[in-house]
């Protein structure tokens, strides 16, 4: 059997969405830019695929840019507010410790130019609350950017409460919903975001095609120079077909949002329950406030890259934050910011189901992950320190369900 | 590129010699839980200073499973000399290499040998030179 359950980190491009792409490779080729007649149909192709993501997120037309990607929306929008809040002598930025990489080392880029970066700590739930970030917002702070829903364990960030709070204090919020935008509704305008970014790849779009949405009013730095795209904000040749791909992904993704989510929730119930009988394990982030196709497990005595490999020689595709498979010393800033050990972060996995995974594909993930598991502890030190009582244990041989 | 060689696949999916040897002449154990990878190695040795039998036991990644039983493998049946010559090197390139950020791998591999040599030596009250072996002591994690 072939499941494939990592599609936080990316998702098949639909055949529609590709079908709907392909003319923009050979028919509609123009450059938007260009007067005639083939570049000018392509200026009005992109412009009504801003039009049509600006309705979906609640926002207008002109405040949509088009971008590479999540990452690059990130590191503009950060850098944008930076600017905006620099010129004002506002030179504090809150965050949190579990952000992606994309707004961490964009942050520790501004640290070094004499901003003061205040990283929210994360309850051991994987959640932030409203009142940390009404207690840390300063009269300097320029910015306050907190992910809409965590990559790796999935869980929803209080947004609304986050949004009215920083509209109230006069702050930009900015967060980055790559992880979020095909799994909850959002209205940028309702809830207060000044700005927001995604990814179409997440969505069953292609790969190198984002949006950055900035609200009307936010003056946004180039981090790509060069041509008057974008109105002047984003230099380079449209990226039409992707642009085209992403737009019908998204209105696909949006619209299925509560029919999904409800199918979601029981393969999601029925993987937690499963996954929780495996002894000395524990899920990672909160229960309820999380992405419904998201499970992040930790496991006791094992590491996350051999149950990645034996996974995947069973035909299963997941992820792991174990310092093996992130090619660092460390485990998962993500399990470190919520509080877990080192020893067990090394032992996480991450699945991410799409929309076509079964109840017969969850089983054999449970049963799978089970077996291999039984068999790496059978022969892990780590394990047998644990069982014999030498070290001790970190998790309960099993925790009732929630 | 595949992350890993074949040969290092083969030794992760098949590790030859895991298992413990009871009342081994030498155990020896590198590594610990906080850096995500340990390694146990039990020794059997012989009068003739020969070893007889090999097992082990590891946590940690693809690499660490694949080296610990690519290390056996090559010290199965040598003489404690040999076992103790063996390098890092020599068992990164039995596997037929291993991706830069592995390579510790491969060093705990040869420091778990070490040091359950080291074992029987004390065991045996067999003079050594501490300088010979790596320093049980050290917890950080490697580079």
């Amino acid at each position: 059997m072939f499941v494939y359950a990592d599609n936080a980190a990316t998702t098949a491009v639909s055949p529609k969405v590709v079908e709907a792409m392909l003319p923009y490779f050979t028919e509609v080729y123009g450059n938007p830019s260009s007067l005639y007649t083939v570049g000018q149909k392509a200026k009005e192709v992109l412009e009504e695929s801003r039009e049509r993501i600006a309705k979906i997120l609640g926002a207008a037309p002109r405040e949509i840019y088009f971008t590479s990607g999540g990452s690059e929306a990130d590191n503009q929008a950060i850098i944008s507010a930076a600017r905006i809040g620099a010129k004002k002598g506002k030179k504090h930025i809150i965050s949190t410790k579990f952000e992606h990489h994309a707004v961490l080392h964009t942050l520790n880029v501004l640290e070094k130019e004499g901003f003061e970066i205040e990283l929210l700590d994360v309850h051991s739930n994987g959640v932030v609350t409203p009142e940390q970030v009404r207690d840390a917002i300063r009269e300097d702070t320029a910015l306050v950017t907190i992910m809409y829903a965590n990559n790796e364990i999935g869980t929803i960030q209080p947004i609304d409460e986050i949004g009215a709070i920083c509209k109230e204090k006069g702050v930009i919020f900015h967060t980055d919903a790559v992880q979020a935008v095909s799994h909850v509704h959002i209205d940028v305008k309702d809830q207060n975001i000044d700005m927001l970014s995604i990814s179409a790849h997440k969505f069953h779009g292609p790969k190198g095609v984002g949006v950055l949405y900035a609200r009307g009013g936010i003056v946004l730095t180039n981090v790509i120079n060069g041509g008057a795209q974008e109105r002047g904000k984003r230099a380079g040749t449209e990226n039409l077909a992707g642009i085209v791909g992403m737009t019908v992904a998204l209105e696909d993704a949006v619209a299925n949002i509560d029919a999904n989510n409800e199918k979601f929730a029981k393969l999601q119930d029925r993987l937690i329950e499963g996954l929780s009988n495996i002894p000395y394990s524990e899920l990672n982030g909160d229960r309820v406030h999380r992405v419904k196709s998201n499970v992040n497990f930790c496991f006791e005595g094992i590491e996350g890259e051999s149950l990645l490999l034996l996974l995947d020689d069973k035909g299963i595709s997941v992820s792991s934050g174990s310092a093996c498979t992130s090619g660092s010393l460390d485990p998962s800033h993500v399990l470190l910011a919520i509080g877990r050990p080192h020893e067990v972060a090394h032992g996480s996995l991450r699945i991410s189901l799409g929309e076509d995974a079964t109840e017969e594909q969850v089983d054999y993930i449970i049963k799978s992950v089970a077996e291999v598991i039984e068999y790496l502890r059978s022969f892990s030190p780590f394990w047998g320190d644990l069982v014999s009582g030498k070290r001790p244990h970190v998790f309960a041989e099993h925790k009732e369900a929630v | 590129m595949a992350l890993y060689s074949e040969k290092v696949m083969d030794h992760f999916r098949n590790p030859r010699n895991v298992g413990v040897i009871e009342n081994a002449d030498g155990v020896g154990e590198v590594g610990n839980p906080v850096c995500g990878d340990i390694m146990k190695i039990y020794l059997k040795i012989n009068d003739e200073k020969v070893i007889e039998d090999v097992k082990f036991e590891t946590f940690g990644c693809g690499s660490a499973i694949a080296s610990s039983s690519m290390a056996t493998e090559l010290i199965m049946g040598k003489p404690l000399s040999e076992a103790l010559a063996l390098t890092n090197q020599a068992v990164t390139e039995a596997l037929d290499g291993l991706p830069a950020h592995k390579l510790h791998c491969s060093v705990l591999a040869e420091e778990a040998i070490k040091s359950a040599v080291r074992d029987y030596y004390d065991k045996n009250g067999i003079e050594y030179d501490p300088k010979d072996f790596p320093d049980p002591e050290v917890e950080a994690c490697h580079v």
